[in-house]
């Protein structure tokens, strides 16, 4: 039985379908990417992942007693947080809570695990700095390792590198790396960095418009037409951003 | 002067009024805290002004203020919440219906029926006079019982004012977590509100939060001195009202002002010596 598996899954907005009939299956240990444009409805299949929303058809299962509070959220940061007083060591902590059940404080073994995971993301030392004063790589870490506190099985990244610039993005796809496996953690990510995607993950999940254009192995994913017709809107994008960068360049040489 | 200070002490009026004081300026400092975070400030504002019209509906029935208040203005915290939730008419808006509406309700009964009298007059600008024996009692029951569910739930509070959205994910009810703020934080407003008056007891919710989150940098430093600062205020404001006879809570508000720059000034200093070096 795989981790999570979906048929026929579709997710609606009050009546309007937003994404269609999704079939794809997640087993342990693999590193799931979900890419697609703007719009194509990947945050909303990570909520429904989450069980955060109901999904409007189909079947989502999870399998391999995965509880679904057990599933280890990376969310996009809020502008609440950049102003937030909190210590590192607080933020990664209230990772542990949904192991608490009823009981209302941390245990010894909690403050452990927050500590384990702080040094596995090489941000032990920064335990009892405040969170808001630290970079935003850094910041990604501390709630990456709230992450791994809140699972020992399957992690849910959204656009973990949103933001950061590219030496910082390296290191953090470094980690996820690792993460997968040498703890041997499911990762599922939302990317819209098709070139990481496909260099890091073992398995792909396109989404476009509404509908899912492909989903199996990176390496199939690679000769697939929808990869091909991707990458050639992105080169068609980028030409025309820098055509339009150039022009008034060019203009200003007239000029003078 | 120095001579009056045990003296005050003789008068009962002001040991109750400094040991009810000291509790409820905690619990509203502690409150307070996660709803500046959670840009629910306004919520102690928009709260006490439905206790003003609760309190003048009672004292126009001759029904115990507190015995009305308290249920009252617990639903119009759950209705507030409600409504910014769960409509197009956002946070900021419901608070301001809610509490101008019932501002003019009390206003109306009031003048239909007392008149603008010294007991309105203290509804609106609070006294320390006002805490009866009975009062006394009740308040400190409840501040306590506030203090507790607070301790208890402190570590999902936190969960859910940082991050909502992982907290939920994570299968913490946020929704019932919110619903069990906005009750404590009724709570407190309505037994704040006798000593504080319904127009200036949201300061106490504010104050000390903002106040704190100036020079410390932890949560938990945030809410260790948010209370210290907020009993500080209440006890020396209490005691300027006493030797001035400047009403009670203005004279904290005052306090809590001139904490509020002593902290803002810290940070500066800090900020140049970190500079430097």
């Amino acid at each position: 039985m795989s981790l999570i598996s979906c048929e026929n899954l579709s997710f609606a907005y009050e009546g309007v379908t937003v994404l269609h009939d999704l079939n794809f299956t997640v087993e342990r240990g693999n590193y799931l990417c979900i890419v697609g444009e703007n719009g194509a409805g990947k945050s909303t299949l990570m909520k429904g992942l989450l069980h955060l929303k109901k999904p409007s058809a189909g079947t989502l299962t999870t399998g391999e007693g995965l509880r679904p509070d057990r599933i280890g959220y990376l969310p996009q940061q809020t502008p609440v947080q950049r102003d937030f007083p909190a210590s590192v060591n607080e933020v990664v902590l209230s990772g542990c809570l949904p192991g608490l059940g009823l009981f209302p404080f941390y245990r010894k073994q909690d403050r452990e695990k927050a500590l384990r995971n702080m040094e596995a993301l090489e941000i032990a030392d920064l335990k009892n700095r405040s969170y808001r004063e630290l970079s935003g790589g850094q910041q990604q870490r501390v709630l990456l390792a709230r992450a791994l506190c809140a699972t020992g099985e399957l992690l849910l990244l959204d656009e973990p590198v949103a933001g950061l610039d590219p030496l910082v993005t390296a290191g953090m796809y470094g980690l996820i790396r690792k993460i997968n496996k040498e703890m041997g953690i499911t990762v599922i990510m939302v990317s819209h960095d098709l070139k990481a995607a496909t260099r890091y993950a073992s398995h792909i999940l396109h989404l476009g418009e509404d509908r899912q254009l492909f989903f199996g192995r990176t390496e199939s994913y690679k000769k697939s037409a929808a990869y091909h017709a991707f990458m050639g809107e992105a080169a068609v994008h980028i030409r025309k951003q820098g055509k339009a960068a150039k022009d008034p360049a060019q203009a200003d040489k007239g000029g003078v | 002067m120095i001579g009056l200070i045990p003296e005050m002490f003789t008068y009962p009026f002001m040991c109750r009024a400094f040991a009810v004081g000291s509790l409820i300026a905690l619990c509203a400092a502690l409150l307070g805290v996660t709803l500046v975070l959670k840009r629910y400030s306004m919520i102690g504002d928009g709260l006490s002004h439905v206790g003003f019209g609760a309190l003048a509906i009672a004292s126009a029935m001759n029904a115990a203020p507190l015995a009305v208040a308290i249920p009252v203005v617990m639903a119009a915290a759950v209705a507030l919440l409600y409504l910014s939730e769960n409509s197009r008419i956002h946070g900021d808006a419901a608070i301001a219906l809610i509490s101008t509406g019932s501002l003019a309700v009390g206003v109306t009964v009031v003048s239909m029926t007392t008149g603008m009298n010294t007991d309105v007059y203290n509804y609106l600008f609070g006294s320390i006079l006002s805490m009866s024996e009975g009062d006394v009692v009740l308040t400190a029951v409840i501040s306590a019982a506030v203090l507790v569910v607070f301790l208890l739930f402190y570590n999902r509070i936190f969960a859910v004012t940082f991050d909502e959205t992982f907290a939920r994910a994570t299968g913490i009810r946020t929704g019932r977590l919110s619903i069990l703020i906005a009750v404590l934080t009724a709570l407190v407003i309505v037994i704040g509100m006798r000593m504080m008056g319904s127009l200036l007891i949201s300061s106490l919710v504010v104050f000390p939060a903002l106040t704190s989150m100036r020079v410390f940098k932890t949560f938990r430093g945030v809410m260790i001195s948010a209370g210290i600062v907020s009993v500080v205020c209440l006890l020396l404001g209490l005691t300027i009202s006493y030797l001035h006879a400047t009403p009670t809570g203005a004279s904290i508000v005052l306090c809590n002002i001139a904490a509020f720059f002593i902290y803002l000034g810290i940070s500066k200093v800090r900020e140049k010596t970190y500079n430097k070096g």
